[in-house]
């Protein structure tokens, strides 16, 4: 766009350190992968540095039933679906209400939910975690609402935005059908913010589905912990046999790599436009 | 559909309310329950004393909290100048081929998408001296002189920053390439015509019309590099206190029941954070008004 490069030796240098570049992030990866397929004394021999000799799954057998990263799996899977689920209902109720109908303190609300997305709060874990404490909701049900609270006031400025650009003839058409106002939203205003619902899916997937410090601090009980903690645990539980660590690491990051390229073209969109806003 | 009697304006509410309870609940709430925490001792459930600004004066005098403000400072500057600087470089070069462009940006990103933990864990079994992987693989491509222990108290802070970057790089390129595709390609073509060199265009072009989303990355490294947290942890472990990051030390003190000083630290990181971005975000706008 820039500049052609004219000739051969640009072209060549470019892609050498794009290609350069590229390498580091993937070959780490490939590594830990090969690694995981690989038996203790394989990888004693050649530091998991050789193409692994055959598909062992022995060690991904003992990190998902041994090592409860099974467990840790399906509780991240949970969190993050009912998470997710709530934020999307809540913030498109309230980002509808703020594009749409009249109510007392409206204004000062919706200035008060902007202005929290540009406060950092480095500590606000520590009394939200009292506060759980004290509530006795240092449980699931506290971390899935803690954790709602998360991406919400950014959900509803991307929902709110979008709102504001549907037509209100459409509204007005349902209205006269008989549509109520919760009709409204579900039939005409859902369909129609689609593509900001699924930026608003995707960031807070991503946070949910790897936020550490909250979930560190409520879930001691094994049974409950989400995967990024449960890797914490398990780490600690098997530091000398590298080749189980890869094997859950992969675990961990085998399905988001691959929903990730799936999904890229969205996900890279989300996180641009995400990141614009703030 | 706006009506305004009473009972309208009821279940209009109601549509707020839910997203209002969570956020007063878990927001609103704690953002001033933490300055009341500050100011007592508290192990956040049976003790409760009173004990003024006593906390904050202890933390001005904490040789360890200010060394993780100069730990997380480092890592900052870190991502400040190299991370941003290749993401920079790198959206130039993608943003030229773009033929090629969409498979670099999809690599470029998988860091990114990934844990810290998962990160931190697998950077920590590459780089520590037992096994020894990185060095390892440096001595067989002849790289061995520059083999070290990577995690050692004396490296480990910067080797800590290079992982940073490394994982942050993929984020700042996909911003600074969206930023790059926004700006008109008839800008360029113009000024070749006129007989600008490729330095003229980038700094009479590309700079000025970037300048906005620059000045956004470089606030939001600075924010979430000072925040960083877990992947020091799973990476280091704090290395006695030579990597220990601000939001660290607050973890370590609500794990070990000191509540109040641990939210008397919070609200001073947090303090430092709010001024420092809105300065640089009135710089940003003092140079825009300038040029």
């Amino acid at each position: 766009m820039i500049v052609k490069p004219k000739n051969l030796i640009g072209l060549i240098l470019l892609h050498t350190f794009l290609i350069s570049v590229a390498l580091s992030c993937i070959c780490p990866l490939f590594w830990m992968i090969n690694s995981s397929f690989k038996t203790n004394e394989e990888f004693r021999n050649d530091y998991g540095l050789e193409p692994a000799e055959e598909f062992n799954l022995e060690n991904y057998k003992k990190a998902i039933f041994d090592g409860d990263m099974g467990i840790y799996f399906l509780n991240s899977v949970f969190y993050t679906f009912i998470t997710v689920f709530i934020i999307v209902i809540m913030s498109s109720l309230a980002a509808f209400a703020f594009s749409r109908l009249q109510f007392p303190g409206k204004d000062i609300i919706l200035f008060i939910f902007l202005t929290a997305m540009m406060i950092p709060l480095p500590a606000g874990f520590v009394p939200v975690y009292i506060l759980l404490n004290k509530l006795h909701l240092a449980n699931r049900i506290g971390y899935v609402m803690a954790m709602s609270n998360m991406g919400l006031s950014l959900s509803i400025y991307l929902l709110k935005t979008f709102f504001d650009q549907i037509p209100r003839d459409l509204e007005d058409a349902a209205s006269i059908d008989g549509c109520n106002k919760l009709g409204i939203w579900w039939n005409v205003g859902m369909p129609l913010v689609a593509p900001a619902l699924a930026v608003v899916i995707i960031v807070n997937s991503l946070t949910v589905w790897n936020e550490f410090v909250l979930a560190s601090l409520m879930f001691t009980n094994a049974k409950l912990m989400p995967v990024q903690v449960g890797l914490m645990e398990f780490y600690n539980k098997n530091v000398i046999d590298h080749t189980l660590l890869m094997a859950s690491l992969a675990i961990a990051a085998i399905p988001i790599i691959i929903i990730y390229i799936i999904m890229q073209k969205h996900i890279i969109k989300g996180i641009t436009s995400g990141a614009m806003v703030g | 559909m706006n009506d305004y009697r009473p009972k309208d304006k009821a279940a209009n509410f109601s549509f707020v309310f839910p997203a209002l309870l969570i956020f007063s609940v878990f927001y609103i709430y704690p953002f001033f329950y933490s300055f009341v925490l500050s100011l007592h001792r508290s192990d956040g459930i049976f003790t409760y004393d009173f004990i003024g600004l006593a906390h904050f004066r202890d933390i001005f005098q904490d040789k360890a909290w200010w060394r993780s403000f100069y730990n997380g400072g480092f890592i900052t500057f870190w991502a400040l100048t190299f991370q941003n600087v290749l993401a920079f470089a790198l959206a130039l070069g993608v943003d030229k081929a773009i033929k090629t462009g969409k498979i670099y940006r999809v690599i470029f990103f998988i860091l990114p998408v990934l844990s810290e933990i998962i990160i931190g864990l697998l950077m920590r079994t590459i780089l520590l001296s037992e096994p020894g992987i990185l060095n390892h693989w440096l001595n067989q491509i002849g790289f061995g002189f520059i083999t070290r222990d990577w995690l050692a108290p004396n490296f480990a802070l910067l080797t800590t920053a290079l992982v940073h970057c490394w994982k942050g790089f993929g984020w700042a390129f996909i911003i600074l390439l969206a930023g790059l595709q926004t700006i008109p390609e008839q800008l360029y073509e113009a000024a070749k015509i006129d007989g600008a060199s490729y330095i003229q265009r980038f700094f009479k072009i590309t700079l000025p019309l970037l300048m906005p989303v620059v000045s956004m990355v470089v606030v939001l490294t600075l924010l979430g590099t000072m925040q960083a947290f877990a992947m020091v942890l799973s990476l280091t472990r704090g290395t006695g206190r030579l990597t220990e990051v601000p939001v660290m030390i607050i973890y370590n003190h609500l794990r070990g029941n000191q509540v109040g000083l641990a939210c008397a630290e919070g609200i001073i990181l947090g303090a430092v954070l709010v001024i420092v971005s809105f300065g640089m975000f009135a710089f940003s706008k003092w140079i825009k008004d300038k040029t």
